[in-house]
């Protein structure tokens, strides 16, 4: 399967996981989402030296993964591209605080590593828990949620625009790719001398493609209203649960609090296991 | 009354290349008429006009009165289905059922209304089964007929067909070919298949060069091999035996 399928069949199966497990757990999808917002707010709250506090804030992350048999390895090879910036915009700090941050045997750690090291892991906390959401509840599920929020009408309504453009265009890429195969065989990747008419031609037929799912859009009543989209109540959601939903929502904030204003793993560390 | 008028309408999309010069036709309530004609002839422009997806025409255009103007599209596209030659373009959420219900929930249906409506558009599709079937995972024949349950979904007066058998396997053609004749709305049937024009329309109008050469009974016309030579068609399969 070539990259680019695979790319389009993880956004299907994120579709239909978070319609599945949606259906299944009965929890709103907006519990989800304040979740992994708490999540992200927390994340981003430790300070640029806080390494242990944000290290205790993987356990959210591990547990929605083994909740849910997410492959972690999967998930790291996917967020791989994004490692790639963070790593670049942390390298800044290496050379502008290099003052000692303290001693690891003949090694010592400057104040820029911990930074570098506090910059990418929040990088990377928040886009796995970004990432876990798509496929807890997919984009429709985030759409809908944050109609719920009744966040701009333009902005939801762009943003769904935006995904499924995505998936035109990945579709089209898809075709051309083929077609490029098959009359260049044995060539791996595209020839550089083609890659202008390539852009060029997807771009040409993305945008048309995308006109006339527009189109069968409109002649099927829409009038770039977002809320009508997302009726999930008797289909997408069936079997939602106020309760739980807000339970589920209480007991993550209360932990991310925990873990945010108590050296929680200091605490465990340091505890007298022998006593029992 | 007329579902469809048209009188001599006239449209380009470039001033002085018309595509259609002066044309007139009618489709009453019930009625079911296939549009023929060579590739470019303006089949599918024709189609479009009749939803305001093109606009600019020139001449008169009404559906069910309603002149085909943009303060009268929302009406109009109530009672009027389009289902697109490419289905890909006409299905676009992810599940079957969602895509299906995307018409009725646009206008306003209550939730039990609309999975009543869908559940009714996929039976007459035979598309029950495959609800929550991921659009991604279909066949083209599958894809197609999703296609014309989104547009059941909205019970139009009148269908409108762009090459509907196209990609479609004999029994996948066939069953088309019974679903369309069990439905009772208005229908304009867009193809080149004129063997299926034979099987769904009683009534058939052949466009060339910009204008309706004839319009009239589908046996008549379709049996007329010079008539159909002159503009650029064939005999269909079954008759040429």
């Amino acid at each position: 399967m070539s990259k680019v399928q695979n790319v389009i069949g993880d956004i299907h199966l994120s579709d239909d996981g978070g319609r599945k497990f949606a259906g299944k757990s009965g929890l709103h999808p907006l519990s989800r989402l304040s979740v992994t917002f708490f999540f992200i707010l927390t994340v981003i709250s430790f300070s640029k030296y806080e390494m242990s506090g944000l290290v205790s804030m993987a356990a959210y992350l591990i547990i929605i993964g083994i909740l849910h048999e997410y492959s972690f390895r999967m998930t790291l090879w996917r967020i791989l591209p994004a490692l790639v910036p963070l790593g670049i915009l942390g390298l800044a700090n290496l050379f502008l605080d290099q003052s000692t941050y303290g001693q690891m045997g003949s090694i010592t750690i400057t104040k820029g590593m911990v930074s570098m090291a506090v910059l990418i892991l929040k990088g990377v906390f928040c886009i796995i828990a970004v990432y876990f959401l798509i496929l807890m509840i997919g984009m429709e599920g985030i759409c809908y949620s944050l109609g719920q929020l009744h966040m701009p009408e333009e902005f939801v309504t762009v943003l769904f625009l935006i995904y499924r453009y995505l998936m035109v265009l990945l579709k089209e890429t898809q075709r051309l790719m083929q077609a490029y195969k098959l009359r260049a065989p044995g060539q791996r990747g595209l020839h550089v001398k083609t890659w202008g008419a390539f852009v060029g031609q997807l771009l040409l037929r993305s945008m048309d493609r995308g006109e006339r799912v527009y189109e069968s859009m409109q002649l099927r009543g829409y009038g770039n209203e977002y809320h009508d989209v997302y009726h999930k109540s008797s289909h997408g959601y069936p079997l939602v649960k106020a309760f739980p939903s807000i339970l589920y929502v209480l007991v993550w904030a209360a932990v991310f609090l925990c873990l945010r204003f108590f050296p929680v793993f200091q605490i465990v560390g340091g505890f007298n296991w022998k006593r029992f | 009354m007329e579902k469809i008028l048209a009188k001599d309408l006239s449209f380009s999309y470039q001033k002085g290349n018309e595509i259609l010069e002066h044309i007139s036709f009618s489709l009453k309530e019930g009625e079911s008429v296939g549009l023929i004609g060579a590739n470019g002839v303006g089949k599918s422009t024709l189609l479009k006009l009749l939803v305001g997806l093109v606009s600019g025409y020139e001449g008169s255009l009404t559906i069910d009165g309603l002149p085909v103007i943009k303060k009268n599209y929302k009406e109009i596209r109530k009672k009027v289905g389009y289902v697109f030659q490419d289905s890909e373009s006409q299905l676009f959420l992810s599940t079957v059922y969602e895509d299906v219900a995307f018409g009725p929930r646009n206008y306003g249906f209550p939730e039990e209304e609309v999975e009543k409506r869908v559940m009714e558009a996929l039976k007459k599709v035979g598309l029950t089964d495959l609800k929550d079937r991921h659009i991604y995972r279909m066949s083209g024949g599958q894809k197609k007929l999703a296609s014309l349950a989104t547009i059941l979904s909205m019970e139009p007066e009148i269908l409108l067909l762009d090459e509907p058998s196209v990609v479609l396997d004999p029994k996948n053609r066939r069953n088309l070919i019974r679903i369309l004749n069990e439905i009772g709305s208005a229908k304009i049937i867009a193809s080149h298949d004129l063997d299926f024009i034979m099987d769904t329309c009683k009534r058939t109008i052949l466009l060339h060069d910009k204008k309706i050469i004839k319009d009239g009974d589908t046996m008549e016309i379709l049996w007329d091999r010079k008539l159909l030579e002159e503009n650029g068609l064939e005999l269909p399969l079954s008759l040429q035996r």
